[in-house]
This record gives structure tokens, sequence and C-alpha cells, in this order.
């Protein structure tokens, strides 16, 4: 088949979503990507565990990113790094940039697997100075394992999601001694990262604890506290600020493509086959949701070029009928927000979800108010929930589809 | 430290202007343009370090300044100039024109005094508008608002870029900018000045003050007194998505009160749009901080305006600070007899006015002190100025752009070494920033953090990360 594909990004997701599509006899497969090196977040997480789920054996980020390029490579998928695509047009249009300057390139299809990043300070209102020394994980990563620097020696830690202790074990590898990490929240996020805790030594683990201020003369000198408790400020002596997590989807193309987006999810609105507002194109990965693993944005990306490989013998779906999913609070958000019929086989797999709480009580699933399903739920923030695609077949389409928890 | 080479120190200048924030930097220009021997001491690491690295970036008209002050006939003089002279020094300006839109009654009931103070200080444009006519014009604000009226040649403009081309164009036509240089002391002996700074020492026939939020300050240690006190005026700013431009055209001004022009929603030529600045008096000189409860209640207001940005990610948070003083005008006098003028308290629409306020001052400078040049008859224009409007050809649709380095503000190789090479290269990473934007846009670093610190390793005299063993 001559049709092109164009894959934006070239992490586990669009490296899946390539692979797969050559893999099923699609011949042109574009994917473009702007860093220097495909690979996508792990290139950076000098840690395991990567690659169960593609490899069948653990490695490490570097390790299991170089593999997944060189299997994509090996099936021919035209990788084009340092290649940044600027802007979408409508049709499939694709606006580049590469050190050549300003290119176009149009595609049958397009897939968005752009990842997502950390919430910056900035974004969380995190008050105080203006100084060198606040990173994110994302980007300490990148000055450890890409660039072996670092930017700070004593920093403290925001946030306790699983992204926190990757930020750990970033500083350890680089000799950085974390002094404290401050949680929001009554308790620590990451469930892995509750239990290692205990283990790491001169790091002093502030849970429902607020950063006032972060307090600096062009490096940071120090950060101001405040007990959500007691309401008790202290200034801790550090001169670095991790901000970790707090994931939102690099959305930045669909968002000026003027794509509709799902602000509880951060991402493009989907159907359950990762088809947005426009149905030539497409979302896998993480730019779906905040967050999850490689593994998981990587199997997303398999179904992604499966449906493709089909959707493409098409002309692009563009008056199927739907459905919305709506949810509320406790729920944060939902992928697929829609659901088009009908429901084939190929699509992204189950519901899935996140609460903005604990919770404790009964999911359900109502049409037209009905209850068709539910399930017991007792759940975390930051914590996978799904709800199986199958139970959506009874849709003739035009009906609300509400999920929601009874606690 | 970040100019080795001293040559400036144990000159002779004509004139020493201290300061290098927007004002100093136009005044550069003009007396060098005028063809004095000219020479600038910041004290700072980086020029723009000051007053002049955080404001709202707008060309205002005047239209509500004081009537017949020094400052509005400098705003008036200085846009004038600036529209002039834009397109060849390729500075960016946006014609947004403002709107000065009422929420309230009370507010409604001021519009016709206003009105009448534009026209009465030159700005014999401005309409009133119903409250139909807004709406048309901005479909996405907020319905509560009750009327307004136009002030079509508000616009917006580079707030970096223009005083960076200032200096530029001062360099390339024979003046000299230092950094690393705080004036200490100085002392004038009847025949001319003696400046001594943390890093040389040089004589002038003239030295300006031109020291913003220092103005007092170093008006003491030159004369011995000060005509007027700094009162710091902070203003915070939240800057969103550039997803959110889209969502206004015109400069959404509120109706001013006596102290303060008020929280304007803009546009900026980096292509965001932008919510600020508060109004807060503060005793110190050298906190830019904000604080979370500012933010959140500029975000409420923006999102009470324009009820769209509520879901629009929040890019930035920056504060600048006013070098206000207790009086409602800029405070520009020449002491003859001490061969010293001072340029204080610019404070709140300096980028507009500080090409107007160089003319004035080298009118006072003709005129007081009686000195005279020959002005250069050709003034050579200066190239290679950054290219990082939004509304401007950017290098990364050029080839040969080394490609992007930073994603969100789409920042090439080559705009940071023209940032860390050319003529006045940035020395630190908020001078890197304001040349280039990289990490100002919505990762805040999180991409390009690592790359701009091995590519500006070599030149910040405070890197942004070491290597380590
Ligand atoms: C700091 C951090 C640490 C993490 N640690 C782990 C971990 O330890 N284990 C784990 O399982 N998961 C981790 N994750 C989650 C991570 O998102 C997934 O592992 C995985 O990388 C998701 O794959 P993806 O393909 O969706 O996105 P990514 O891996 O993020 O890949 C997106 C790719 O798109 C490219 N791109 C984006 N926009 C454009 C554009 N406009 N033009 C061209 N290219 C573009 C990017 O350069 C990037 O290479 C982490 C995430 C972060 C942010
Ligand atoms: C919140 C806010 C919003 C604003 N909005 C606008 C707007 O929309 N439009 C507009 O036209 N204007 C605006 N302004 C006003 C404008 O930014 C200021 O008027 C202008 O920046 C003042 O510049 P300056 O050169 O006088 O002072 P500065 O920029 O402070 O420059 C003074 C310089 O002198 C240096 N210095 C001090 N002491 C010494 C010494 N002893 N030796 C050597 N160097 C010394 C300092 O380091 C500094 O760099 C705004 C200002 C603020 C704060």
């Amino acid at each position: 088949m001559n049709k092109e594909v164009a894959i934006i990004g070239g992490g586990p997701s669009g490296l899946a979503a390539a692979t797969t599509l050559k893999r099923l006899g699609v011949e042109r497969v574009t994917l473009i990507e702007r860093e220097a090196q495909a690979g996508g977040i792990p290139r950076h997480c000098g840690h395991p565990p990567f690659g169960m789920r593609e490899f069948g054996r653990v490695l490490d980020g570097p390790r299991y990113a170089r593999r997944l390029v060189e299997r994509a490579d090996k099936l021919g998928v035209d990788i084009r790094c340092s290649t940044s695509v600027v802007s979408l047009q409508p049709h499939g249009v694709l606006t580049l940039s590469d050190n050549n300057g300003q290119s176009h390139l149009k595609a049958e299809r397009v897939v968005l697997a752009t990842g997502v990043r950390e919430g910056s300070r900035a974004a969380r209102f995190i008050g105080g100075d203006r100084t060198r020394g606040i990173v994110s994980t994302g980007a300490l990563q990148s000055l450890v394992y890409l660039e072996k620097m670092r930017p700070f020696k004593r920093p403290i830690i925001i946030g306790s999601e699983l992204v926190s202790f990757s930020a750990l074990l970033t500083c350890q590898h680089a000799g950085i001694k974390p002094c404290a990490i401050i949680e929001q929240n009554p308790r620590i996020t990451a469930r892995l990262f509750a239990l290692g805790l205990p283990f790491v030594r001169g790091v002093s683990v502030m849970t429902h604890t607020e950063v006032v201020r972060i307090l600096g003369d062009g490096r940071v000198t120090g950060v101001v506290v405040r007990n959500l408790n007691s309401g008790k400020e202290e200034t801790i002596d550090a001169d670095g600020v991790i901000v970790s997590g707090r994931f939102t989807p690099e959305s930045t193309l669909a968002r000026m493509g003027g794509l509709m987006l799902d602000p509880a999810s951060g991402g493009a609105a989907v159907d359950q086959y990762g088809r947005t507002s426009d149905s030539r194109i497409f979302v896998a990965g993480n730019a779906l949701r905040p967050v999850e693993t490689a593994g998981w944005s990587w199997r997303e990306g398999v179904k992604i070029g499966q449906l493709l490989a089909e959707d493409l013998l098409n002309e692009p779906a563009d008056t199927l009928p739907e459905c919305s999913i709506m949810v509320h609070e406790p729920i944060r958000y939902v992928v697929p927000q829609r659901i088009r019929l009908p429901l084939s086989k190929n699509n992204l797999g189950d519901v899935q979800l996140r609460v903005s709480r604990p919770v404790k009580g009964k999911l359900f699933v109502k049409i037209n108010g009905k209850m068709i399903w539910s399930r017991r739920l007792h759940s975390l923030p930051e914590r996978r929930i799904t709800i199986p695609i199958k139970i959506f077949s009874v849709l003739d389409g035009g009906e609300a589809i509400e999920i929601g928890l009874s606690e | 430290m970040s100019d080795p080479n001293l040559s400036w120190s144990n000159q002779h200048f004509d004139v020493v202007v201290i300061g290098g924030g927007v004002v100093g930097a136009a005044l550069l220009r003009r007396f060098t343009l005028e063809g004095a021997k000219a020479l600038l001491l910041e004290k700072a690491p980086d020029i723009l370090d000051g007053a002049s690295k955080g404001n709202s970036a707008i060309l205002h008209t005047g239209f509500d300044a004081p009537t017949d002050s020094v400052e509005h006939w400098c705003i008036r003089q200085g846009r004038k100039e600036f529209l002039d002279i834009h397109e060849a020094l390729g500075l960016p300006l946006v014609k947004t024109g403002a709107l000065v839109v009422a929420w309230s009654k009370e507010e409604q009931q001021r519009l016709p005094s206003l009105l009448e103070k534009a026209n009465a200080n030159g700005v014999d444009d401005v309409r009133m508008l119903s409250r139909a006519e807004i709406q048309q014009r901005e479909p996405a604000l907020a319905p509560g608002v009750t009327g307004g009226f136009e002030v079509p040649q508000e616009y917006i403009i580079d707030p970096w870029t223009t005083p960076y081309a200032y200096l530029l164009q001062a360099l390339c036509n024979g003046a000299t900018v230092t950094r690393n240089s705080e004036v200490l002391e100085g002392s004038f002996d009847g025949a001319q000045w003696h400046l001594k700074t943390t890093t040389g020492q040089c004589t002038a026939d003239v030295v300006i003050n031109a020291a913003g939020l220092y103005g007092d300050t170093l008006e003491q240690r030159l004369i011995g007194r000060s005509a007027f006190s700094i009162r710091p005026r902070k203003g915070q700013f939240v800057v969103y998505d550039k997803a959110a431009s889209a969502l206004l055209s015109s400069i959404l001004l509120p109706v001013p009160t006596e102290t303060t022009k008020g929280i304007v929603l803009t546009r900026t030529v980096f292509g965001n749009l932008l919510v600020g600045p508060t109004a807060e008096e503060q005793d110190s000189r050298e906190d830019w901080s904000t604080d979370s409860q500012t933010l959140e209640m500029l975000h409420a207001t923006a999102v009470r305006m324009l009820p769209a940005l509520a879901d629009i990610p929040i890019t930035a948070t920056y504060a600048g600070v006013r070098p206000a003083t207790e009086e409602k005008e800029y405070r520009i006098r020449a002491l003859a007899d001490q061969r010293y003028v001072a340029v204080g308290g610019i404070r709140s629409t300096g980028l507009s006015s500080a090409l107007g306020i160089a003319q004035y001052v080298y009118n006072l400078y003709q005129r007081e002190i009686g000195a005279a040049h020959k002005a250069i008859a050709e003034p050579a224009i200066p190239s290679e100025l950054p290219q990082i409007s939004e509304y401007g050809p950017r290098l990364w649709q050029a080839a040969d752009n080394g490609g992007i380095v930073c994603h969100c503000e789409l920042v090439t190789q080559a705009d940071i070494d023209r940032a860390l090479c050319g003529p006045l290269p940035a020395k630190t990473l908020a001078g890197l920033k304001r040349r280039t934007r990289a990490t100002m846009g919505r990762c805040q670093g999180f991409y390009c953090t690592a790359r701009l610190a091995a590519l500006s390793e070599q030149h910040l005299d405070e890197p942004i990360a070491e290597h380590y063993e």
C-alpha cells in the first residue's frame, strides 16, 4: 500500500506504531523525532525496569530505547531525527523544521506520539525567587545521563510520584544528595516509592507539606515549606529544587492545530481508536494522558499500528455515530472520551481512568441513566483503573455515557 | 570578568551613562549617534537585569499620562522615534490597538473623563465603543463588559530585543559597553569626573545616572545627596500558552486608578498572552519574587475577563519592579555646574519613552551644559539581531540553523550561537533567555536544559550545570 503514515515522536509508542505498520505491509512509514536520537524518555532513564513486555527481559532505559530503534530501523521505518514537527495543518499536512529550515510533509494518516512532560514550577504557581537550579526530573535525567552534568548537589524533591523515585536514583548516580522530599498529600503517592524510601538515608520525607517559596539569588539558597497540619513554616537549606511529576501530555501540536482537547486529561480528545476530532490524526502513548509506563505506551503504539493499517484501506471516517463519556469528581479523567460505532476488535483497549483522591466505593457505568456495569473500587490517585471496552457493545449511537463513583 | 578586555579603563569619555536598562541603552545610542564618545557602565553581569527585565511590553501612546508632564513628552517623542526606526533596526511591532474596558457602572462613569484626557494628551483617535461593539471585536470576552473606548495606536513590542538593538547600534557606531562594572564612587573636580568601578576607572566630561532602581543611591554616591528616593513597586505576571493569543486581539486595559494602570491582558510579540501586573509597594530593590496567592488572583482575574483561559495551560510567571519615586513624574534634571544628569524614576512607561528620554536628555545636555558634537552622518545599523518575535521571520525557518534546541519556543542552535558569540554576548542564563527565549516556553526547560547546558558551558559566568566524575 502506497499511502504514507507520519508518526510524530520516536518514543516507545511512536516506535511501536511505526514498527507494527511496517510489519503489516504499509510501505511508507515516516517517523519524525526532534531529538538527535529516537527512543524518547527512556533514553535518559538510566535505570531498570524496562522491556519486559517488549523483549521479555529487564533492561535499563537507554538499552531499551536502542533496541526499539534498531527494530524499527531493521523493518525499514524512515526515521528522521533532529526534525521537529512545528505545526499540524488540515488534511494531514505537517510543517517541519530541521537544519535545512522549514518544509512540509503530507500524510494520509498522522499519529501523535509526543509523550508527556512534568508540570513546571510556573504552572504550579510555586512562588519565590527566579533562580538557576530549579529543574524537572526529565531535565535532571538528561543532564546526568546524556551530558554527565549536574545542576546542584543538595536539592529538595517536590512530589512523590513514581518519577520522584527516578529523580532520587538519578541523584544517587550523579553524587547528588537530596535533603528532603516534599509531598502535599498526607501520604506518598507511589507505592514503590513508599516502600523504598526508608532505605534512603539522609532524605527527610515531609508529607502534608507544601512549598511556600523558593529562595535564591542567582541560584537556589533555600526553600520555605509549610506543614499543612500545623501551619508551621520552616526553611530548608538546599541548593536546588527538583520539581517532579504532575505530568501533562505534550499536546502542543493538537492544541495549536485546533484539534478538540480534553482539559481533564490534557491530551487530545479521542475515540476508542485513538482518533482525534480530525479523522486523519490519531494519538498513541502518553500523549493520550498522564501517565503510563513505557510498556503500556508501547502496547498502545502496537494497537494504533494495527488499527491504522486497517483504517488506511478506507477513507477517513468522518461521519460515524458516536457517544461521549461524561465523568465527574473524584474521577479525574477518562480515555477515550467518546465511543465511536461500530465497535471493531482493533482498538486501544480498555477504557482507562484515574481518580483525583483516595476512593473507596462502587465504580459504575450508566447509559442514558441506566446502570449497565459496576464493580467495587478501592484506589488512590495515579493508579491505573480500567473498564472493559466490550461493555459498550450495547450502544446504538447518540446515547449519553456516564462513568461515576458512589462512595 | 565578563569583559576581560578592559580597554575602556583609564580612558576619558565625553559621556558616561551609568545603567544598562532600556533608558541607559537609549541614552548611549543617542549620545553616540550625536557624535559623543560614550561609555555605558552596568553593574550586573549582563544588561537589562533591573527594572527592564520584566514589563508588559506595551508601546504606550501616553493617552493616560499626566498631561504636559516630562513623561508625557518623552512617551510621545519616544514612540514616534521608535516607529521611525523599528523597521530599519528589524524590531518587531504588532499593531494590536487597545481597548479600555469598564466592568461596572462606576468604571463606566469614569470613561468620558479618560477620553477627554486622551484628547488633551494629543491622542485624538480614541473613540467610545458600545458594549456590542466591544463584544463584536473581542468575542471571547466575558459578558460582563459594560462599555469602553479604543486606543487604536497602543501596540506591543519586544521588551528585550528593543533595548538590545539600541545598545548594538551604539556599539557599531563606536560606543563602549562594559558589564560587571558597578560605579562605586565618583567625583567631579571642576573640570571632569573621576569614576571608580568594580572593574576599572575612567574619567568623563559628563555623567548620566540611569541607574533605575538604584538611581537615588547612585546620586548619593556621586553628589552626596539625592533629590529623589526610589519606592520600588513590584508587578507580578502570569503568562499563558500560545494557544491563548487567539482569544484576544487588542490589548485589554482596565479603567486606571490614581496609583496604577491596573491589570492588563495582552498578547506578547512572542505569541503568548499575559495578565498583570500587580502594583505592590515594597522596600526591597532586589525582590523579584512571585507568590502563589497573587498568581492565583491574577489567574482568576484573567479567567473572569476571558473565560476560555480556564482551560489554557500556564507557561510562565514573573515579576518586574518599577523604579517609582515619591512623585508621579520622571525625575530628570541636569546640574550644569557638576556636569551631571539624573534620569530617575522612569517607573512604568520607560520602554515606550526611552528614545524620547534620550532626546530630552540630549537637549538638556546641549542647553544646560553647553556641549556640542558632530552627529554621525550615516549611522551604521547592527546586523544579526535576535529574531525572537512570533510575528517576524525566525531562524527555524531558515537553512543552516543547526536544528531546534528549545522545542517550545523553537529556538535553534544558530539563535543560541548568535546570543553567545555575537557582540555583547549573553553572560548569564537569564541573559541567554532574553536574547533567545530558550527555556521560556511551556515546558520551562524540561526538554532543552541539558542541551542548553552543554552548548553554553564555556560561555556563561555561572554555568547551568557542571560536569562531575
Ligand atoms: C521524567 C520522566 C521519567 C519517566 N520515567 C519512567 C520510568 O522510569 N519507567 C516508565 O515506564 N516510564 C517512565 N516515564 C513515562 C514515559 O512517558 C514512558 O516511559 C514512555 O516514554 C512513553 O512513551 P511515549 O512514546 O508515549 O512518549 P516519549 O517517550 O515521551 O516520546 C515522545 C517523543 O516525541 C518526540 N516529540 C515530541 N514532540 C515532537 C514534535 N513536535 N516533533 C518531533 N518529535 C516530537 C520527543 O522528542 C520524544 O522523543 C517517565 C516519564 C518522564 C517524563
Ligand atoms: C511591571 C512593570 C510593567 C511595565 N510595563 C511597561 C509597559 O508596558 N510599557 C512601557 O513602556 N514600560 C513599562 N514598564 C516600565 C519599564 O520597564 C521601566 O520604565 C524601565 O525598564 C526602566 O528602565 P531603567 O533603564 O530606568 O531602569 P533599569 O532597567 O533598572 O536599569 C538600571 C540599570 O542600572 C544598573 N545600575 C544600578 N546601579 C548601578 C551602579 N552603581 N553602577 C552601574 N550600574 C548600575 C542596574 O543594574 C540596572 O541594570 C513596566 C515596568 C514594570 C516593572
